[in-house]
């Protein structure tokens, strides 16, 4: 077998375990159970089927394996404790049929709930997502989320027992609940891209594309809730983003700001289908928007512009101006500064500016804005200032290029030239 | 059904006092309201009349007293409802009719059942 298909196999056998997952945490009433079970049946399936060859059914092979699995652990566990545990339903444990798929739907969304609920801290649902609902294995979590394995283990151990002991129920929430419910959920999607999409430093040494299962994860909740408004919206946003991942970086792996992307280079099946899902989104909801529909209608402004120039920048200020309304940040008033300079001039940009809190990102865009106006000494000061922050290689490497030219450029003539030079917007 | 105790967090007070009267009208109102499901409950004196006791090594060392709560907070432990619930989120529901919830916070806390 070669190393791509081991690769393909490895990722099958993973969201088959996912999916697995899910109903046997509702047969045997306990997460953690359930985990080990299911990691024991991916270990067999990892290492016996690349030389016995796949099965014909490999989700049923897995199902029962990790029902056998787990029937062994329950008993060294009452051999150990003495006790039964409660809850185990027995009967659908040890039947040899599989669940019908409405029944593995149901409880793909009860394990997506509970994994996000709102009592456990927001980071903690994080790792959950990634760990129980997109099956990654320590080694990888901890890369993504910068932290060490042995901190990553002592999180999620104290997340199973809090829903364990607490009683965090594995349940779809009811009508009124929802709204709040579904927030949360759609909080932690959001936040698995970011941390897939943008990682705040150090370079991306992680073997698992988290943006991927980021998309994976939306899909599967748009496509278990699609009456739903704000999954559709999260999914948008996640594929207007996605549409461009490709064109953010050249060939050497550096960063190419929005100005000079190769818009032929977008996935245009992305962004269609982004812009169909906004669309459906917006027509579910009758008040006001939602911050995810606000972020991808601002996507969507992007993806439908032919050029950088030809971008509708008044309205990309009026869609960031609603999510402040909505949902105030930084990060969205610093986007909106930026939006406001190439609307009505860097000036105007740098004004907008003066009313955020200064953070390493508020000195690049300024840097930036003061290029524009031949600054060039003040533009230098800001960006370094920039670097001593949190920065990802790339975006490091292109701030360095920025300072390297307008060194020569504030030491040299202080002509307009600096006329060229456009912040980034977003992302 | 398990059992919850939801401590009520709020500002430091004399409930006794008449300007808090409406207020512990609402908290006997949710006691009512919730009677079925409240198997215990005290409102506190404030901290000024609190003591801490600790004993020096082990059990029958010398007794140390201390002034004060435990903990010098802005909001202080003001009270308790041992309540039964199915799960977490119909114990957050019940939590969340505590006037405290408004006034301060309620930390719901899970409590181990005797085997």
């Amino acid at each position: 077998m070669t190393a791509d298909a081991h690769e393909r196999l490895a990722d099958t056998v993973r969201i088959e375990g996912a999916r697995i997952l899910a109903t046997l945490v509702r047969t045997v009433g306990n997460l953690q159970v359930a985990e080990d079970a299911v990691q024991e049946a991916v270990i067999v399936a990892l290492r016996d089927w690349p030389h016995r060859g796949v099965p014909d059914d490999p989700r049923a092979w897995l199902a029962v394996a990790a029902r056998h699995k787990a029937i062994d652990i329950l008993r060294r566990e009452s051999a150990r404790a003495g006790k039964e545990r409660e809850a185990v339903d027995l009967v659908e444990l040890y039947s040899p049929d599989l669940p019908p798929d409405s029944v593995v739907r149901d409880d793909q969304l009860r394990l997506i709930f509970t994994c996000c609920h709102p009592a456990l801290a927001a980071e903690t649902r994080v790792a959950l997502a990634l760990r129980t609902l997109c099956g990654l294995a320590l080694p990888q979590l901890a890369a993504v989320l910068l932290t060490s394995e042995a901190a990553m283990a002592k999180r999620l151990t104290r997340a199973r027992q809090k829903i364990a002991t607490a009683r965090i129920p594995y349940r779809v929430p009811s009508g009124a609940e929802l709204p709040a419910r579904l927030a949360a959920v759609c909080g932690v999607i959001h936040a698995l891209y970011t941390a897939g999409h943008a990682p705040l430093s150090g370079p991306v040494a992680y073997d698992v594309d988290v943006c991927a299962e980021a998309v994976r994860l939306g899909r599967l909740l748009h496509e278990l809730m699609p009456d739903e408004a704000m999954p559709a919206a999260v999914l948008a946003l996640l594929l207007l983003t996605e549409a461009r991942r490709s064109a953010r970086l050249d060939a050497a792996g550096e960063l190419v700001p929005l100005l000079s992307q190769d818009r032929s280079r977008w996935d245009r099946g992305l962004v269609a289908e982004g812009l169909a899902l906004l669309d459906a989104s917006l027509r579910r909801t009758g008040g006001i928007a939602d911050p995810y529909q606000l972020q991808a209608a601002i996507a969507a402004e992007h993806a439908r512009a032919p050029s950088y120039a030809a971008t509708d920048w008044a309205e990309i200020v009026r869609l960031y101006e609603l999510l402040m309304s909505v949902a105030p940040s930084p990060a969205a008033a610093l986007s909106r500064a930026v939006a406001v300079a190439e609307a009505s001039g860097a000036l105007a940009g740098l004004a907008a500016l003066e009313e955020i809190p200064a953070s390493a990102r508020w000195h690049a865009v300024r840097g930036e804005l003061l290029a524009r106006e031949g600054r060039f000494v003040e533009a230098v000061a800001e960006v370094s200032a920039s670097l001593s922050g949190e920065v990802t290689g790339p975006e490091r490497r292109y701030r360095e290029r920025l300072l390297a030219r307008w060194a020569c450029q504030s030491s040299g003539s202080m002509g307009p030239a600096g006329g060229s030079w456009r912040p980034a917007p977003g992302r | 059904m398990a059992q919850y105790l939801a401590l009520t967090y709020t500002a430091d007070v004399d409930w006794w006092a008449p300007e808090y009267a409406t207020e512990l009208a609402e908290y006997r109102q949710f006691g009512v309201e919730y009677a079925d499901r409240i198997v215990a409950s005290a409102v506190l004196h404030q901290t000024s009349t609190a003591t801490v006791v600790r004993v020096v090594g082990a059990r029958g060392g010398e007794v140390i007293t201390a002034d004060g709560p435990y903990a010098e907070t802005k909001e202080a432990l003001t009270g308790y409802y041992l309540i039964e619930a199915e799960d977490l989120d119909a114990a957050i529901a019940i939590a969340a009719e505590i006037p405290a919830a408004w006034g301060g916070a309620v930390e719901v806390r899970p409590v181990i059942v005797a085997k």
